[in-house]
């Protein structure tokens, strides 16, 4: 929700009240548990990606950039990391233009808005982990409706979740779905914003609907657009662990790794299944740093490339 | 859009071949191209919901046949999950969890936006970076540390307290509300001081009563997060009296190949309803308060 704009154009000096303990008080339960269990642990996490560590056997040992240099070589981790790219980029170019077009449209029917924000947003109340278990029983190989309908249609039952193509085709198209409807309502906040004279002004002059689109509207959404991108990218980067963990358990196996397996479930699987705590603790590390470059990338483009409302 | 820009493409839009004036009769046809594109579009995503709701309602036989019917076993389902299934305990869990950490999370953003817009205090500018920076830190990679600290540490493995306290606080909250403190007339602050009111007391009988909307936008946003919460309940919590319903359902695929799928379709179903339900009662407050926060 971090807005550049916004954090810098507000005259943020009033300075009310008096008093130099009362600020701190008031302060004090956030920061504490921002210290206690955000900070000392990503601090904690630094400390173990440069240890050999095993929970089970309370062993551990210094290797200092060992663990970052074994993730870097192993085709397992960078098949992986690749895995996630494909998966993010599919899944925020996809899902961002879908959202808009049926944002967009939604805003120009003149009955019956209302309904169709409803319908079109309420995949936002699903959470990842139900979307996971609807799909996982609409594409059951064999009584999931998906196929049945196939079979008795065309006479065909594909493996879905077998077959490495077809899998991560399927949750790709699940995390689209999966997302759609939260960019969809804040596509619709922003149309609402959309100034209705400059509308007006570019129909007078008569503009095309595709023109007021792509000259008018689609400007003015950039801002929108931007902040959409950065929570997808993240979206696409945690928020499909449940959803792969319910669907596919990160299968099935192809080359080194399993297809669906992408970085939050390999970091899962190193931490809380092969027990390689050092591993999961620099595979945390270099997620840390991602997000780190992520947010820095957000800020740059966005005070250059970004047209801010008027 | 910066005004010259709006001129730009106005001047643009001016030198381009003048497209025909939209007459009344190609507007009709828009709006019901629009019309059925947009009711193919919102059934092709309701789909996956209406495929669940009708296999939920049918008996066991059914569930697994292409019969697309709805029969008349909902309730039947439902009972099982919730019975047999403990859908109805971990459904109380989420709902405790859920509402102690929106709630908790929304006084703690009031007071820390409280001490950072009307308070001038040293390194205020420090503490407001930290807060906002900590969005960086997910709990999905902090999980290793995370889950020594609780269980080893602060020996909260299996309790309450390790899927509340985590969370209390809020970068979103603290950003969401600051912003809207300062869009308020800082002459209201200062009228309120000079009429004795304290810090605690125009909090509460002041902004509170002026931010009803940012408080709703935070509440939707906040219990959906929590609500949907699947990775840390999964490694933290192995007490499957206190677990919450997105991992205590997921344990009941895990029966081999018997899954009772037409009962988890209903429990599915069900689990849906408390965050859509908030969804729909506080829409207004989600718009306005968002489209407030982007205005200013």
């Amino acid at each position: 929700m971090i807005r550049p704009r916004a954090a810098r154009a507000t005259p943020d000096d009033r300075a009310t009240f008096k008093s130099r303990s009362l600020p701190w008080l008031f302060l004090a339960p956030t920061m504490l548990i921002l210290a206690v269990f955000s900070y000392l642990p990503a601090v904690q996490t630094l400390r173990l990606a440069a240890f050999r560590a095993n929970i089970i056997l309370g062993t551990e040992q210094f290797t200092g950039l060992g663990n970052f240099a074994d993730l870097l070589s192993s085709p397992a981790y960078r098949q992986v990391a690749l895995q996630t790219l494909i998966f993010a980029v599919l899944t925020v170019s996809i899902g961002l233009t879908l959202a808009l077009i049926l944002a967009w449209m939604a805003s120009r029917v003149r009955r019956g808005q209302r309904y169709y924000h409803l319908l079109l947003i309420y995949p936002y109340a699903l959470s990842p982990a139900i979307a996971g278990t609807l799909w996982l029983f609409l594409f059951n190989p064999e009584i999931g409706v998906v196929n049945q309908l196939l079979r008795s249609s065309f006479g065909i039952a594909p493996r879905w979740l077998d077959n490495p193509l077809l899998a991560f085709g399927l949750v790709t198209v699940a995390a689209i779905w999966k997302g759609l409807g939260y960019n969809i309502v804040f596509y619709l906040a922003a149309l609402q914003n959309v100034p209705g004279d400059v509308l007006e002004a570019a129909e007078i002059d008569g503009a095309s609907g595709a023109q007021k689109f792509w000259k008018v509207v689609f400007p003015l959404l950039t801002p929108m657009t931007f902040f959409l991108v950065f929570t997808s990218v993240v979206s696409a980067l945690f928020d499909s662990f449940a959803l792969t963990d319910v669907l596919t358990r990160g299968g099935p196996f192809y080359n080194h790794a399993g297809i669906t397996t992408f970085l939050t479930y390999q970091l899962y699987q190193d931490g809380f299944v092969n027990f390689k705590t050092g591993a999961a603790a620099a595979q945390a590390a270099l997620l840390l740093l991602l997000i780190a470059a992520i947010t820095f990338l957000q800020f740059r483009v966005g005070e250059k490339q970004v047209h801010y409302g008027a | 859009m910066a005004p010259e820009d709006v001129a730009r493409n106005d001047v643009r839009l001016l030198g381009a071949p003048a497209p025909s004036r939209p007459v009344s009769g190609t507007r009709h046809q828009s709006q019901w191209a629009l019309h059925v594109t947009l009711c193919i579009a919102a059934f092709l995503i309701m789909a996956p919901l209406l495929f669940a709701l009708i296999k939920s309602t049918q008996v066991s036989s059914d569930v697994l046949s292409a019969r697309l019917v709805p029969g008349g076993a909902f309730f039947a389902n439902l009972s099982s999950v919730w019975n047999e299934a403990h859908l109805g305990r971990y459904m109380l869990n989420s709902f405790f969890v859920t509402i102690l950490v929106t709630v908790g999370k929304t006084v703690l953003s009031l007071f820390s936006a409280l001490a950072f817009v009307y308070f001038r205090f040293p390194l205020r500018g420090l503490a407001f970076v930290l807060v906002l920076l900590s969005l960086m830190l997910p709990t999905e990679v902090l999980i290793i540390a995370l889950f020594d600290l609780v269980s080893r540490d602060l020996n909260w493995a299996d309790s309450y307290a390790a899927i509340t306290v985590p969370f209390l606080a809020s970068a979103t909250g603290t950003f969401l509300f600051r912003q809207h403190f300062l869009s308020i007339p800082a002459s209201l602050a200062d009228a309120a001081r000079i009429d004795g009111c304290g810090p605690l007391r125009f909090l509460t009988s002041i902004l509170i009563p002026m931010s009803w909307n940012t408080i709703g936008a935070l509440a939707v946003i906040q219990f959906v997060f929590v609500w949907d919460q699947y990775l840390w309940p999964l490694v933290i919590m192995q007490n499957d009296q206190k677990q919450v319903v997105q991992v205590g359902l997921r344990k009941l695929i895990d029966v081999g190949g018997q899954t009772n799928w037409g009962a988890v379709m209903a429990g599915a179903l069900l689990t849906i309803v408390p965050p859509l339900l908030v969804f729909t009662l506080l829409q207004r407050q989600f718009t306005k308060g968002f489209a407030l926060t982007q205005d200013k």
